[in-house]
């Protein structure tokens, strides 16, 4: 029987909030599991704090995970979120002003002391100053039943208390109508040694569950629905950007039948690459971890020098540090992927948010004329593709190249359908020998027509030895040059070698509305989803308006421009002061519309909804919007 | 199944373009010597340097070659081997790419014990941007940079090495052909990172500046050979190093005199190898050779060994990609 206060909804976004030792983090993901399994879309959104463990209470120790599930297409986390759990008051006070009108909040009660009060900057109790007026309370004194819960398995109180993140999941799981039994597989296997850890989450999780039951006689305990999602027929898992591009890149591997060897840094927000990649072994992937940026770089092209696949990775930050490395593989000639994470700036700016402001970076960010191929994920799951799509053209075309993705993609996980591997085409490269009798030397710079890429000799190869380096090289034979013709002729090869990659890849198209119109919203990177959302939402009411979201940024694709002109206005959402903007002026000769926020926070579809009707409503002639526009109130 | 190869087998094509006189022809030269008599094969031997008057050695070399940037050689030569641990690979480097720009990588490269030999051609001075102080000049060094002479202490490459953890650690004199030789083949058949300091003449911006030891007429008194079980004595045979227990320091002795006080080399003791390095004329002579060799597990053995599958592909991403729980619909 359903109550009056039960939610029922084509989605819901629901956000976990506590101290960054509360567990927040691993009880969305949880969460999670079970949603994918219950048949749901999903789209997640960890927010946490760059401190590992702020000082507890406090409004910058707040760690966050939301995560928008349901029947329609989800590909964002979701603007406002409908159910909160707040496990203090801090993430109470920090929280708050993103909910949607009426949210329904769970508190945990017992963290309601005056001293945790004081800590969020509370000078009076939210639960009687009227501040939650016209929201939806379910209070809990939730660690004081977590400990009730617990208390035959012998942990000490702080360990007891650690199990509150899964008493509270119990009780989120059932007001969803979920099933534990994933969860408690997964118990199972992570605490496989350590039982009185495993036994006592385990009656966290039941303890919570059965709590919503008993709540519900009483009528206090609201029932969450959203029906199951249309998904197309196939087999699938959640994966979040991190993972998908590692398998991405021993995907590539694969399909080369070559080595990968990532060479890293640690830095927030891309260490889970090098993580994941590091339990990928028998994929034939191996991590080195370097002593710093610069040697991640130039290890990584020691080892394509020798025929791996050589692959360095790094945010913002680590990635100025490896531009001279980069501009070694330019002229030497080697493939390389350059992965970035991009978070905020500058400097050392914001690890932990999201961005998209090292595309000067990847397209313009180095001495001299040294241009490169430059590509962008756009969702979690679309970093496998473009992880495999960055290595092929880094072996096809003989150069490095940027794959941008961001702390959003990095984080943020979604259903996946799985790819049909034996679907996707070999990545060759081309090689040289030296016949019998033959100085094959002569032949070592006999570039492809297609690309003018060179082979890839590496060393071992016989009687093909010879020299590469930073300086000038002569077009034909590869030693050193000070002449004035050969710098403008290899200048002009380089410029050529990267043009020429547009031949590989494929014309532009439309994501969502039709192929011209009044309005096409053109995005790269992680802001697909709400872009798309955007669309949709407002192609009933106004037709004519598209959108477009670039993989290829550099080259961009051959068509672009024509597509691009048949709308009447191009809008260029970013996480950026204008990047994309200004790559499209400077290629295309156009003159977007920019819509910019750099907040360290992803787009609101509703953001975005706004700024389409306002620009459709305004005067034709003008496309030049000032800046402030696009930033929040 | 090929020819034994020779000094001028090694020998590229290319025009040499140091300076008329300068000490890195006589290196080239033993260098090219060296691989010949070790066997080396052409296709096998890679040479990686960063920049500077050194790092153009690999285009005089007729083997593979890398000059890569400043002061990363040894980070791109870690990559290579990390690829292709079969590779024979030596990084060239000077004071200034080894120790000031890249003193980060050598460290590391040290540290980690990578398997390639390291040639650290220290001539006190950068000579490629035309003659400013270097991070081993000496305090007082007059150039352009310091026309009231550096104020600066020196890094002592050697010291530096040991600190950083290296197992092997030589010394020689750029025309000194038998050491320099001797160190050259030593450090080929090291296991690890071997580090070899030699002491390199720049004719045109810091000359003469190891003469005091390096010069033929100063060679007895001021250079000390050493060689592991066989006591420290220089000046024919004349003088010995002695360890005074009461300054837990090195003196110099009459060898015959008190020749039961005479220390005898142990390349293992990093002690002594501490002492040996740390000598300073004109109290005591320049110890040249091997000074400390002590094999360990080289980087490439751990990282082969600890790795999965030996870099092997046993596994199929497919089923990697079914690793975590899955769902079917439809």
């Amino acid at each position: 029987m359903e109550g009056s206060q039960d939610i029922f909804a084509e989605s819901i976004v629901v956000r976990f909030a506590g101290d960054s030792g509360d567990g927040v983090q691993l009880m969305g993901t949880q969460f999670v599991a079970a949603t994918a399994l219950s048949g749901r879309d999903f789209a997640t959104f960890p927010d946490y704090p760059a401190e590992i463990r702020a000082p507890v209470g406090t409004t910058f120790g707040v760690s966050a995970y939301q995560i928008n599930l349901g029947a329609r297409p989800i590909t964002t986390a979701g603007d406002a979120p409908k159910v909160l759990v707040a496990f203090n008051p801090a993430a109470l006070r920090v929280n708050l002003p993103l909910l949607e009108d009426g949210a329904l909040i769970v508190l945990n009660t017992d963290s309601f002391s005056a001293r945790n009060l004081a800590k969020a900057g509370y000078s009076k109790d939210p639960r009687e100053s009227g501040e939650l007026d016209g929201y939806q309370l379910v209070e809990v004194d939730l660690t004081h039943m977590t400990l009730e819960a617990v208390k035959s398995f012998g942990l000490s109180k702080s360990d007891a208390g650690r199990c509150k993140n899964f008493w509270a999941l119990g009780l989120v799981l059932w007001m969803f109508g979920r099933e534990l039994e994933v969860i408690e597989d997964w118990l199972g296997k992570k605490f496989a040694k350590n039982e009185q850890v495993r036994e006592a989450n385990r009656a966290a999780l039941h303890a919570g569950h059965a709590y919503g039951e008993t709540a519900e006689l009483a009528a206090a305990m609201p029932h969450l629905k959203t029906d199951r999602a249309r998904f197309d027929p196939g087999e699938y898992r959640g994966v979040r950007g991190s993972e998908a591009l590692a398998l991405g890149l021993a995907a590539a591997a694969e399909l080369a039948d070559r080595p990968l060897v990532f060479c890293s840094y640690p830095i927030t927000p891309a260490s889970p690459i090098l993580h994941q990649l590091a339990r990928m072994g028998d994929l034939g992937v191996g991590i080195f971890q370097a002593e710093d940026e610069i040697a991640a770089a130039c290890a990584a092209i020691g080892a394509a020098y020798g025929g791996a696949i050589g692959v360095t990775s790094s945010s913002g930050p680590g990635v100025a540090l490896k531009t001279e490395a980069i501009g070694l593989a330019v002229n030497a000639e080697l493939p390389l992927v350059i992965v970035d994470s991009q978070r905020g700036g500058p400097s050392t700016g914001l690890p932990t948010k999201t961005e998209q402001s090292d595309l000067y970076l990847a397209v313009y960010g180095r001495n001299a004329d040294q241009p490169l191929p430059v590509v962008a994920a756009r969702s979690p799951s679309d970093c496998f593709e473009t992880a495999i799509e960055a290595v092929r053209i880094a072996l096809r075309h003989m150069t490095p190249v940027f794959l941008m993705t961001d702390g959003y993609l990095a984080n943020a996980a979604e259903p996946w359908r799985l790819p049909d591997l034996d679907g996707l085409e070999p990545i060759r490269t081309r090689s040289l020998e030296a016949a019998p009798g033959e100085d094959g030397r002569e032949r070592l710079f006999d570039r492809d027509p297609a690309t003018l890429a060179r082979p890839w000799v590496t060393p071992g190869t016989p009687d093909l030895m010879h020299r590469i380096g930073g300086l000038e090289k002569d077009i034909r034979t590869g030693h050193i040059s000070y002449e004035a013709d050969n710098h403008q002729a290899m200048t002009r090869l380089r410029a050529r070698k990267v043009e020429l990659v547009a031949d590989f890849i494929p014309d532009q198209t439309v994501e969502r509305g039709p192929d011209h119109g009044r309005l096409a919203l053109v995005g790269w990177g992680s802001t697909w989803g709400a872009i798309y959302q955007a669309v949709r939402q407002i192609e009933r009411t106004e037709p004519g308006v598209s959108h477009i979201h670039l993989r290829h940024i550099v080259p961009l694709p051959k068509n672009l421009r024509e597509l691009l002109e048949r709308f009447d206005r191009i809008v260029v959402p970013e996480m950026n002061n204008g990047q994309l903007a200004t790559v499209l002026r400077d290629k295309l000769g156009i003159e977007p519309i920019q819509f910019n926020k750099v907040s360290g926070q992803p787009f609101q579809v509703r953001e975005l909804v706004a700024f389409i009707r306002k620009t459709l409503a305004g005067d034709q002639a003008s496309n030049v919007v000032p800046m402030a526009q696009g930033e929040r109130s | 199944m090929s020819a034994v190869l020779t000094a001028r087998d090694f020998a590229s094509e290319q025009e040499v373009r140091w300076c008329p006189g300068c000490g890195d022809y006589a290196i080239l030269k033993a260098v090219t010597r060296a691989l010949a008599d070790v066997g080396a094969t052409r296709e096998n031997t890679v040479f990686v340097s960063g920049i500077g008057c050194s790092s153009r050695f690999p285009y005089y070399i007729e083997s593979y070659g890398f000059h890569t940037i400043h002061g990363r050689a040894p980070a791109v030569a870690t990559g290579l081997k990390l690829a292709r641990p079969e590779l024979d690979v030596w990084v060239v480097t000077g004071d200034g790419d080894g120790l000031s720009i890249g003193g980060n990588h050598l460290l590391h490269a040290l540290r980690r014990n990578v398997g390639f030999k390291i040639l650290l051609f220290n001539n006190e001075v950068y000579g490629l941007t035309k003659g400013q102080y270097s991070p081993t000049s000496r305090p007082g060094t007059r150039s352009p940079s310091t026309p009231s002479g550096s104020f600066e202490a020196a890094v002592s490459p050697c010291e530096f090495a040991l600190g950083a953890g290296a197992r092997f650690i030589a010394r020689a004199i750029d025309v000194d052909k038998q050491g320099l030789g001797a160190v050259l083949e030593a450090a080929h058949a090291h296991q690890g990172a071997s580090f070899v300091e030699i002491f390199q003449n720049c004719i045109v911006y810091n000359e003469d500046v190891f003469e005091s030891f390096a010069g033929k007429e100063h060679a007895a008194e001021r250079q000390l050979h050493v060689e592991h079980g066989k006591p420290l004595v220089f000046a024919d045979g004349a003088r010995g190093l002695a360890f005074n227990v009461a300054t837990m320091s090195l003196e110099v002795v009459d060898a015959s005199a008190e020749a039961e006080r005479v220390l005898v080399h142990d390349e293992t003791n990093s002690t002594v190898a501490k002492l040996l390095i740390s000598m300073k004329e004109p109290d005591f002579p320049v110890a040249l050779g091997v000074i400390y060799r002590k094999p360990a597990k080289t980087f490439e053995q751990g990282f082969y060994s600890s790795h999965a599958t030996g870099m092997k592909r046993t596994a199929k991403v497919a089923d990697a990609l079914r690793k975590t729980s899955t769902w079917w619909v439809g």
